[in-house]
Formats: C-alpha cells, structure tokens, sequence
C-alpha cells in the first residue's frame, strides 16, 4: 500500500510562505461566498432544486446526451464522442492537420487538464496557449492547477516576476497589475492570430444543444469569439436538461466560487455563427469526453460524484486541503471533491490514503451546492478500500484486532473481565502507558505518536453498582 | 463500435440498461419577482456601481450624445451597428467608425479602437448585468476587445434579474448564436488574490439608460 508523499507534504506544512498564501487565499474564497450568501435566502431551496436536477439528468444520462447531441447539430454544431484522452488528442491533432492550423488559444479548463491536452498536443507539434492569467502563469512555470479556481494560488507576484522576465524576456516586474497588462498584451497578440480556441464548458445544455461558460477575464470570450474554429471538450456528466435551469445553478456556482452573484461574463452559445452574424467562429465542434465517467455513473452510491460543478467550494473549507494544499494530491483535482473522485477514476488501490486525507469533519458536503454528501463518499471509499485490501491479504492484523474487539464488545461479562484486567496494568499512575517501547513500536505506535491514552479509572459498571448499593 | 455507440450503451448499461424513456425533469424554477420598470433604474445603478461600472440616465437623446462624446473624446470608437446608436446620433460622433458587415474591418477596427459602442438587449437589475445577443447588429467584439466598453440600454429593456430573462427567452439559441451576459468589468484576482481589473475584456464599462 502507498502511503501519501510523506516528505512532499513535509515541505508544504514548513513552507511559511506557501501556508500563507493557501490559508489567506481559501479564507478569502470562503468569506466572499459568505458574504454573497447572506443575501440569497433562498440559498438552500436552490441546493435542493440543483441536487434534484443533476440526480435527474444522471439517471436518465443516455437520454439527454442524445437530446443534446441532435440539437447541437440542428444548430450547424459538430459533435465528437471521445471514450479518453488519446481520442481527444487525435481528434485534435486530425483538426489541426485539416485546417492546417499551428497555434491554438486554449482558456481553462479542467476537464483538458484531467487528460494532459497540452502535453499532448506540444508531443504533436502544436503550441497551446492558456489564455487565463493564473493557468498562463502554471503553464509557463511547467505546473499543474493548485485549485479547481485559482490555479496559481500558491504564487506569489514576486515568482510571476521571475517567471516573466525568464520566459517572456521582459524586464522584472512585481507590480500585479503591470503583470496582468503584460500577460493582456502578450496574449493579445495570440488570440488575433490563433487559428483554434479551445475551451471547456460549465454546462452542456440539453434543450438547445449549448454550450454554457462562466469566466471574469474576457479570455473565454476571445478563445471562443476570435479564431474560426472553436472547440468545446466537455465532460458527459456536464449536462442539463433545460437553459431555464440555469437560473438555479448559474446563481450557486458564482456565489460558491467566489462569491459573485455572476460572473463578469456568461457566454451561452449554440452553434457556429450565423449567416447574418458579422463575427464568431465558422465552425464548432463539442467533444463528449467519458474517460472513466461511466464507470463512476455504475455505482448507485457513489455516482452523485458526477454532480459536481467544480466550484471549489470544499477545497477552501477543508482544513486538510488548507494545510497541505493541491500539489500534494495525486491528481488534478484536489481537496475534498478530488479524495472522492480521483479513487474511483483510477480504482481504489491506485491511491488508497486519499480517503483518508479527512478529518470527516463535513465541511465540505455542509458547503457543496449541489449537495454531494462528500462526508458519506469518503467512508464508502474507506470501506472498498479495506475490502481491496483483504482481498489482496492486505491488512490481517489490523482486520484481526477489530475482530478481536467486535468479539469482546459482544460478550458483557468478558468485556468487563478485560476492563478489570486493563485497569489492573493501567493503573492512575500510567507506568504502562509511560514505558517506551511497550506500545509505541508495533502496529499501535503510529497511532499513539499523535495520542495519549486515556486514564483508566473505575468503569462505568462499578460505579453504577457503587451508587446502587449506596441507594439501598 | 463507434466511441459514441459505446459511451451511450456503457452510459445504459451503467443506468440498469434497457430502453430509455423521454425523461421529463423537475419543474424549472423560475421566480419573478412583481417590480414595476420605474423601480428597476435604481437598483440597477446600484449594482452597476458596486461592480466598479459607470451608470447614467440619459433624459434624451442629445443628452445620452452628449455623455458619450464626453467619455470618448477623439476616439477612437468603434460603435454596433444598432439602430439605438444611429437614432441617438451616438453613430455619427467625430472619432466613431460604425457600420461594419466585413469581419477583417471590424476585428482590425476593434484591436485598435479605445472604445467600443454598443446596446444591450436586455440588462438584470439585481446583478447589474448586460445582456449581448450577437446578430447583425450586434457583434460580439465590439464589447469585448476594446479596453472601455460603453452600453446604450432602453429603459423599458431593464428586467428584474436572470429568471425573468430566461422566462422572457428559454431558448436563447433558437434567435442566436451567442447570448454574452455581461455583469461589470473584466476582472482578476489570479495574483495573490489581489482584484485587477481590464484583464483581456473592458476595464471599464459605462450604462446609458435611455
């Protein structure tokens, strides 16, 4: 069994700086989403209506994929199915070798992310550039996303500086938002020539086969507006039934994300542009993507993992993703949402620790607007982990000592024969518990570094006894 | 097996299988709140203006002119060719070029213009929020590449919020290829979370209520 990077996760907790910039970053995210709900009282009536729809749309996914599909083609659209990323990719690099096209502007996305697209691409001899500030500043750093919304958290304008004048060949410079109109001139210059814009989508819409994306830069709306061909890569789980359904989930995801009633900017597109339309792109193309999200949609339990509208709500209340931060998790999703979901992407032997990177202090299913009981899917994810395990024979002690316990607990009079036996080795004096090397090796040592065990007084029984006897 | 009849019968077969009804979903919800269209003005402004927007009532025409030649000076500005901006005379400013049907005119114009004149189909008081429907008097670009963005809006146009628009409109794509809700300037905080703004779309937007 792998445990979690030990020595990784080391460095972030000693890490001054970086504690600082993911404790004061994620507090800000909360406390903005605080704010922006104290005036939506009907907050919880919008979580309910979003669970219900999802749960809806998931369970009858086969049916709006296919409602979607005809009416992004009715709407001159072009939709590509792709089982994985290497579909994906060749899809692309097809694309690119047709249209003879070089330089693609890409805004982010997570769901490219998930399948390395601009690796990929780079290997075919393609350039992709993101076009979104904080993902433009991890891809020059060579990096992936620290959080799901602010990719560059764990920077600080002093390693933009750096990074900058290495990569761009401009003089250094610290001011943010000289930094910002630097990257606005540089990526100016990409978007007016870039012959592909690829972006993500928030929402599939299944009514009028569209596209929904929510964004504050602008940069979307270039990637999607500027080149003549536009390309969407959306996970299948991103669909709605109906554009009317946005008024519940376009108000829950600014407000978790960032605490903004919108966004600055909502595009909502159907289709390539119009005959009469002066501007937009000539073609469009919608890439469905499964890569594992049908084997997530199998589990009756778990498949509500697939509501997500990756908001990052539950990265910033996890007081586990606080301390370690994002880099630490295997995948490209991190905090809570990624500890549930990266297990049953890749299977539950693949990272068995990450279940347990959780106090279960239910920050996170008490804050998902959707209302994904992440608490519950951790303990699920606990149990198939233990199951894979002894399946492999791993873990025999451990699943012996509770056997052990389970025994006992079930047998009153040897549960208090082995509570007298305790309190005659564990006296108030503890010389037991104080001797080293008695309980601190072995199977128990882990635990016990982080505890102390508690002092064995008289039982419970007894004192009844004692107070009854006192009563008579 | 095409990847698309794969997905779909792994996506069945994942559901329990079988044939899959029309499913009909939850009940939309919709809420419109009953304000009547004098008392939207101000909320609006006051929304436009936490979002760091400039808002003005314009009492007519010349005076809506009047403010948009104050705020672009010479220019210069690209303007839409909506026919609010011509009967206004917002077209006809000195330092606005209008008028474009050519793709390559119109991005060269806009990629070196300072302003950019549009209307707005509909705008949100509650969110303080443009509405764009791209056609062929909208483009997309003219509020999108030049760093001042500047909105002409009929005062009859200002609904309650994003219900009413998606009740009023529940099908945007069956007019449009691209619905733009635009809800203050562009804006950052990607840097230490410090807010900037003007990143790649406007810094600055200015309402004009009509």
């Amino acid at each position: 069994m792998s445990g979690p990077p030990q020595e990784k996760i080391h460095e972030t907790l000693v890490n001054i700086r970086l504690q600082t910039a993911i404790y004061t970053s994620t507090a800000r995210l909360a406390d903005h989403r605080r704010t922006a709900l104290s005036t939506l009282p009907e907050f919880e009536e919008l979580r309910t209506q979003a669970n219900l729809i999802k749960r809806h749309t998931i369970e009858n996914l086969g049916f709006y994929l296919e409602q979607f599909e005809s009416n992004a083609k009715a709407h001159g659209a072009q939709v590509v199915w792709a089982r994985d990323a290497d579909e994906v990719a060749d899809f692309v690099w097809d694309l690119s070798k047709r249209k003879n096209a070089q330089l693609i502007v890409k805004s982010k996305s997570m769901t490219s992310e998930e399948i390395d697209l601009n690796e990929r691409l780079a290997h075919h001899d393609l350039e992709p550039v993101e076009t979104d500030l904080g993902e433009y500043i991890i891809q020059l750093a060579g990096e992936r996303p620290y959080h799901i919304v602010a990719p560059a958290l764990h920077k600080t304008r002093y390693d933009v500086a750096d990074l900058f004048s290495e990569k761009l060949g401009v003089p250094r410079e610290v001011e943010i938002e000289k930094q910002t109109r630097i990257a606005r001139s540089v990526l100016r210059e990409k978007f007016l020539a870039a012959d592909i814009g690829i972006s993500g989508a928030n929402f599939l819409i299944a009514d009028s086969g569209a596209v929904t994306i929510v964004e504050n830069e602008g940069n979307i709306r270039l990637t999607t507006t500027a080149p003549k061909i536009h390309v969407v890569i959306a996970g299948i789980e991103k669909i709605i039934p109906r554009a009317q359904d946005l008024a519940v989930f376009l108000k829950l995801l600014g407000r978790s994300g960032t605490g903004q009633a919108l966004t600055v900017y909502t595009s909502f597109l159907t289709g390539p542009r119009r005959a009469e339309e002066i501007d937009g792109p000539d073609e469009l193309y919608i890439v469905l993507l499964d890569n594992g999200r049908t084997r997530l949609l199998a589990d009756r339990e778990k498949r509500e993992s697939l509501y997500c509208i990756r908001c990052g709500a539950c990265l910033n209340h996890c007081p586990v993703y606080r301390k370690i931060g994002g880099h630490n998790y295997p995948w490209v999703y991190s905090g809570p949402i990624g500890a549930i979901i990266t297990p049953q992407y890749m299977g539950v032997a693949h990272e068995p620790w990450l279940p347990f990177a959780s106090s279960l202090c239910g920050a996170c299913g008490e804050v998902c607007p959707v209302k994904i009981d992440i608490p519950k899917l951790l303990l699920d994810l606990r149990a198939e982990v233990h199951a894979d395990e002894a399946e492999r024979g791993q873990g025999r002690l451990e699943r012996l000592g509770f056997r052990v316990w389970a025994w006992v607990m079930r047998h009153p009079r040897l549960y208090e024969i082995a509570g007298l036996m305790a309190s005659a080795v564990l006296p108030e004096d503890r010389w037991f518990a104080r001797a080293p090397g008695l309980l601190n090796h072995g199977p128990l040592g882990a635990w016990l570094s982080q505890r102390d065990l508690p002092p064995v007084g008289k039982s419970f029984r007894q004192m009844w006894r004692e107070r009854r006897k006192a009563a008579e | 097996m095409t990847a698309r009849d794969e997905i779909l019968k792994r996506a069945r077969e994942a559901l329990g299988g079988g044939f899959q009804q029309p499913a009909t979903p939850p009940e939309a919800r919709i809420v419109l709140p009953e304000i009547p269209r004098e008392a939207r003005i101000e909320p609006f402004f006051r929304a436009v203006t936490n979002l760091a927007g400039k808002a003005y009532l314009a009492k007519s025409y010349a005076d809506a002119r009047e403010y948009v030649a104050a705020v672009i000076g010479e220019g210069p500005a690209v303007a839409s060719n909506a026919p609010l901006l011509a009967e206004s005379g917002i077209t006809y400013l000195p330092g606005v070029q209008a008028g474009f049907t050519d793709l390559q005119a119109l991005r060269q114009a806009c990629a070196s213009a300072a302003f950019g004149i549009t209307s707005a189909e509909f705008a949100l008081a509650d969110t303080g929020t443009l509405v764009m429907l791209s056609s062929a008097e909208e483009a997309r670009m003219i509020s999108l590449l030049p760093p001042v963005h500047i909105a002409v809006v009929p005062r009859v146009r200002i609904l309650t919020g994003l219900d009413e628009l998606l009740w009023l409109v529940p099908q945007p794509g069956l007019s449009t290829s691209s619905m733009v809700l635009i809800t203050g300037p562009s804006r950052t905080a990607d840097i230490e979370q410090i807010l900037v703004r003007g990143v790649h779309g406007p810094g600055e937007v200015h309402v004009l209520v009509i």
